[in-house]
C-alpha cells in the first residue's frame, strides 16, 4: 500500500498503478452491471420460465419473444401509457413545475425559501411505497380528495377508476418535483447577478432576461436533469403498482407493470426479458435524443 | 506503543472471532442427529395469530419422532407472488424446503417444471390413501398430466351463490332459494334491486384482473362449465378458443353490469375486492347475492377477520345452477391445498413420514375446521365435529358435481387472460369483442396447434 502511494507520489509516467485501483469499481460494474445484461439479453432469446414445462428445459427459441412482443397489443398500449406517464410526470410535471418553484423561490426571503422548500421536500424524503400508500388514500373512493368533496356538496369521484392516469401522473409529479426543484435552484444560484442587473439596465423584460439570459446559461443542467428524471421515471413501478396495479383494465400498465406481470403473474422469465430490453431501448434512445439536442 | 497496542487488539480480536467460530461448528454437531424438516405455506399477514400456523405447531408438538424437528418457513406474499416465491425456491437445493403446501392449481405446473416428486410409489404403502378414506375424487386434483400424483391434499373447497335471507325476505323472495336457471338468477337480482333500495348490491362477482384467481375460478369458470363448456378438451388434448358457451359466460357478466345489479366497478375491480364483499358488504346487509367460495364463513367465526355470529341465520348457500337448468342441474369448481415433496427435498422419507401423520384424520380435521374449508376425508366429511358445523354439509355435498381446473402447465397464464377478458366485460367490451381476443391471446400462449374452436 505505502509502497504504491510513494511510487504515484515520485510522478512516475509510467507507471501502471492506477489499473489496481481502478480494478476494483470495474470489477463491481462487470459482475452486477455487465454481466446481468449480457445475460439478460442472453434470456430474452429463450423460452426461460419460472414454472411448466418449459421451466424444465431452458430452449434457444430465437426471436420468438420478440415477435410476441411486437404482435402483443398490449406493449403497444403500455409503451403508450409509458410516455403519456414519462411526458405528464416527468417532463411536463416535474422539471416545469420544479423550475419554476426554483425560479420564483430566487431572491425571496429565507423564511420563505424555507417554507416552501421544506413542503416540496416532503414528497421527495418520503419513500416510494409510503408516498403510493398516501396517495392512494388521498384518491380513494372514500379518501381525502373526496372528503373535501363533499364538504363542498360536490359528488364523489371514482379518481382511481375514472382518471386513474392522471392520479398517477400527479401522484409521480408531488413525489419527484423537489429533484428538479434543488437541480434547478443549484442552477440558478448560478447565473451571475451582473449578467441580469446589466440587462435590466438595458432595459429588457423580466421575460427577456428568462429566456435570453438564465435559460441558455442553465441549458446543460436543463438537459442534464431531464436525462435523469427520464430516467427515474421510465422505471416507475412500486408507485404505479400499488396505486392502481396497472389497471383498470390496461389503462395505467406501464411497461415495467407489464414487465413484471409477464414475468411473475404468468412466469414467462423470458419474454418478461425482452420486454426489459425494450425498456433499456427506450432509456438510451431518450437519453441520446436529450445529448443531441443540447449540442445543437 | 501504539503498534503494541494494536497488536494486542488483533490478538483479542481473533480469539473472540475464533471460539465464535469454533461454538458454531460444535453447536451444529451436537444437533446433528436432529434432522430439521422444513415446512412452507403461504402467510396471508396473519403471522402467529394464522391458522396454519397454530396448526403446524399443534401438529409438530404431537408428533412423537425424536429423530426431526419441525420447522415452519412460510412466505409472506399475497397469493400471486407465493407461487412465483416458492417455484424460485423449489429451483435449488439449498433452499427447496422439505415439504410444500401447493395449490391444486399449480401442482401440474411445478411438477411438470420437475420441482416436485411424485408421491405414487409411497402412496400405495398408505392404508388412508388406499382403504378410500380420502374423497376419490379429490384425487384427481393433485394428479398431473403425466397421470402422476404430486400432493396430499387437505382441503378443498366449493363454490355457490351465498345470499342474505333477511334481504330476501324484504323483497319477498324465497327464504331457500334454489334457482333452477341463470335467469332465475337475473331476475333474483331484479327484485332486489327495485325492492331493496339503492344502498344494497344485488349481486356480487368478482370481475377484476386483481382479484386473480378468484375471478377465474368463482366467476368465469363457474358460469362457463355451467353453460356446458370446458376451458380444456380433454379428448382432443386442446384448449377451446372460441364457443357458444363463452359468449354465454361473457354474457352473464354483460348483463349484471349493463343493468348494474352489480358493485360499483371501483369496488369490484381491485385487489381487495373479494374481502370487500365477504367482510363489509354481506355482514353490512349492503349485498344480497354473492357468487363466492365456500370458505366465506372463515370470517365469521369467532376469531375470524369480520366475526359475525348471526350469519347461521341470515346466510344462505344455494347451488350455483346450470344456464338452462340442463344436467346435472348445478354446477360447482373445486380447488384446494396439498402437501408436497419438492425434488431438491433434504429429507423426503422423514417429510413422508410427517405428511402422514399431519393429514390422518383427527389432524386434518382439526385443520378444516379452524380454516373454515372443507375437508378431502370421507371419514372427516361424515363426522358429527365436522358437520355440526354450519354450511359444511351443503358445501360437501356440492362436490358431487365438482368440476377441476385443467391440469395443464399453460392453465395459470390462461388464467391471466380470463381475467383479463372478464374485467374488459364488465368495463363495457362487447362480449363477442372480448372473447376474440382470449382466442388470440390464448393463441399465442399455448399455440395454435393447441386450440380448438366449437
Amino acid at each position: 500500500m505505502s509502497g504504491l502511494a510513494i511510487e504515484i507520489g515520485r510522478g512516475k509516467r509510467k507507471n501502471k498503478s492506477w489499473i489496481y485501483f481502478l480494478f476494483p469499481s470495474v470489477a463491481v460494474m462487470l459482475v452486477f452491471f455487465i454481466y446481468p445484461i449480457l445475460l439478460t439479453f442472453f434470456y430474452s432469446f429463450t423460452n426461460l420460465a419460472l414454472t411448466g414445462e418449459s421451466a424444465r428445459q431452458l430452449k434457444f427459441i430465437g426471436v420468438d419473444n420478440y415477435i410476441r412482443m411486437f404482435e402483443d397489443p398490449t406493449v403497444r398500449v403500455s409503451i403508450w401509457n409509458t410516455l403519456i406517464f414519462l411526458v405528464g410526470s416527468a417532463v411536463i410535471g416535474q422539471q416545469v413545475l420544479g423550475f419554476l418553484i426554483a425560479l420564483l423561490m430566487k431572491h425571496k426571503n429565507r423564511m420563505f425559501r424555507r417554507v416552501i422548500g421544506t413542503i416540496v421536500l416532503a414528497g421527495w424524503v418520503t419513500p416510494e411505497i409510503v408516498c403510493a400508500l398516501c396517495l392512494y388514500s388521498f384518491f380513494g373512493d372514500e379518501g381525502t380528495l373526496n372528503s373535501i368533496f363533499s364538504l363542498f356538496g360536490l359528488p364523489a369521484v371514482t379518481w382511481l377508476y375514472t382518471v386513474p392516469m392522471i392520479a398517477i401522473i400527479l401522484g409521480n409529479i408531488w413525489h419527484g418535483t423537489a429533484f428538479s426543484m434543488l437541480v434547478f435552484q443549484a442552477a440558478l444560484d448560478d447565473v451571475p447577478s451582473e449578467m441580469e442587473e446589466a440587462a435590466v439596465v438595458d432595459g429588457a423584460s423580466r421575460w427577456q432576461i428568462l429566456i435570453k439570459i438564465v435559460l441558455p446559461f442553465i441549458k446543460s443542467t436543463i438537459t442534464t436533469n431531464m436525462m435523469l428524471v427520464t430516467l427515474q421515471t421510465l422505471g416507475v413501478f412500486g408507485l404505479i403498482y400499488a396505486m392502481t396495479g396497472g389497471g383498470p383494465g390496461t389503462a395505467t400498465t406501464t411497461l415495467p407493470i407489464f414487465m413484471y406481470n409477464q414475468a411473475f403473474v404468468n412466469y414467462q422469465l423470458g419474454y418478461g426479458t425482452a420486454i426489459s430490453l425494450l425498456l433499456l431501448l427506450m432509456g438510451i434512445v431518450l437519453s441520446l435524443f436529450y445529448i443531441r439536442s443540447m449540442k445543437e | 506503543m501504539a503498534n503494541g497496542r494494536r497488536a494486542l487488539l488483533f490478538a483479542i480480536t481473533t480469539v473472540v472471532c475464533g471460539s465464535i467460530l469454533l461454538a458454531g461448528c460444535s453447536d451444529s454437531k451436537s444437533g446433528g442427529t436432529k434432522k430439521t424438516i422444513t415446512i412452507t405455506y403461504r402467510d396471508d399477514g396473519a403471522g402467529e395469530n394464522g391458522t396454519l400456523y397454530k396448526w403446524l405447531k399443534d401438529v409438530a408438538a404431537k408428533y412423537s419422532n425424536d429423530k426431526v424437528e419441525i420447522k415452519q418457513t412460510p412466505i409472506q406474499a399475497s397469493e400471486g407472488d407465493y407461487f412465483a416465491k416458492i417455484a424460485l425456491a423449489l429451483k435449488s437445493k439449498d433452499t427447496a424446503p422439505d415439504i410444500v403446501t401447493e395449490d391444486t392449481f399449480m401442482i401440474n405446473s411445478d411438477a411438470s417444471a420437475g420441482y416436485l416428486s411424485p408421491l405414487d410409489d409411497r402412496l400405495k404403502d398408505w392404508s388412508d390413501w388406499t382403504n378410500g378414506s380420502f374423497i376419490e375424487a379429490m384425487k384427481k386434483g393433485v394428479t398431473a398430466s403425466d397421470g402422476k400424483i404430486y400432493g396430499v391434499p387437505y382441503n378443498t373447497d366449493s363454490r355457490g351463490l351465498w345470499y342474505n335471507k333477511n334481504i330476501f325476505k324484504q323483497v319477498g323472495l324465497p327464504e331457500n332459494w334454489v334457482p333452477k336457471t341463470w335467469d332465475e338468477v337475473l331476475d333474483a337480482a331484479r327484485t332486489v334491486q327495485q325492492k331493496a333500495g339503492s344502498d344494497v348490491v344485488p349481486i356480487w362477482m368478482n370481475m377484476g384482473k386483481a382479484t386473480g384467481e378468484a375471478t377465474s375460478m368463482q366467476t368465469y369458470e363457474m358460469l362457463l362449465y355451467g353453460a356446458g363448456e370446458r376451458l380444456y378438451d380433454d379428448k382432443s388434448g386442446k384448449w377451446i378458443v372460441k364457443s357458444q358457451g363463452i359468449l354465454d359466460a361473457l354474457n352473464f357478466v354483460a348483463t349484471v353490469n349493463k343493468e348494474k345489479l352489480g358493485p360499483p366497478l371501483s369496488k369490484v375491480l381491485n385487489g381487495q375486492a373479494g374481502n370487500t364483499s365477504s367482510r363489509e358488504y354481506l355482514p353490512k346487509g349492503k349485498l344480497a347475492i354473492s357468487l363466492d367460495g365456500s370458505w366465506i364463513p372463515g370470517n365469521y367465526l369467532e376469531n375470524g377477520a369480520a366475526p359475525w355470529p348471526e350469519y347461521k341465520d341470515v346466510l344462505g348457500f344455494a347451488p350455483m345452477p346450470t344456464s338452462k337448468g340442463q344436467a346435472p342441474g348445478s354446477i360447482t369448481l373445486a380447488g384446494g391445498w396439498a402437501l408436497s415433496i419438492p425434488k431438491n427435498a433434504q429429507h423426503k422419507d422423514e417429510a413422508w413420514d410427517f405428511i402422514k401423520f399431519a393429514l390422518n384424520k383427527e389432524n386434518t380435521e382439526k385443520l378444516v375446521i379452524a380454516s373454515g374449508n372443507i375437508t378431502v376425508r370421507a371419514d372427516v366429511a361424515k363426522d358429527p365435529e365436522y358437520t355440526k358445523m354450519p354450511f359444511n354439509e351443503i358445501a360437501t355435498d356440492y362436490l358431487k358435481n365438482a368440476e377441476f381446473r385443467p391440469a395443464q402447465d399453460k392453465y395459470p397464464e390462461v388464467s391471466t387472460q380470463i381475467q383479463t377478458m372478464v374485467e374488459s366485460v364488465a368495463s363495457g367490451t362487447a362480449p363477442d369483442a372480448a372473447a376474440a381476443k382470449y382466442a388470440q391471446d390464448v393463441t399465442r400462449i399455448v399455440g395454435a396447434d393447441k386450440t380448438i374452436e366449437k
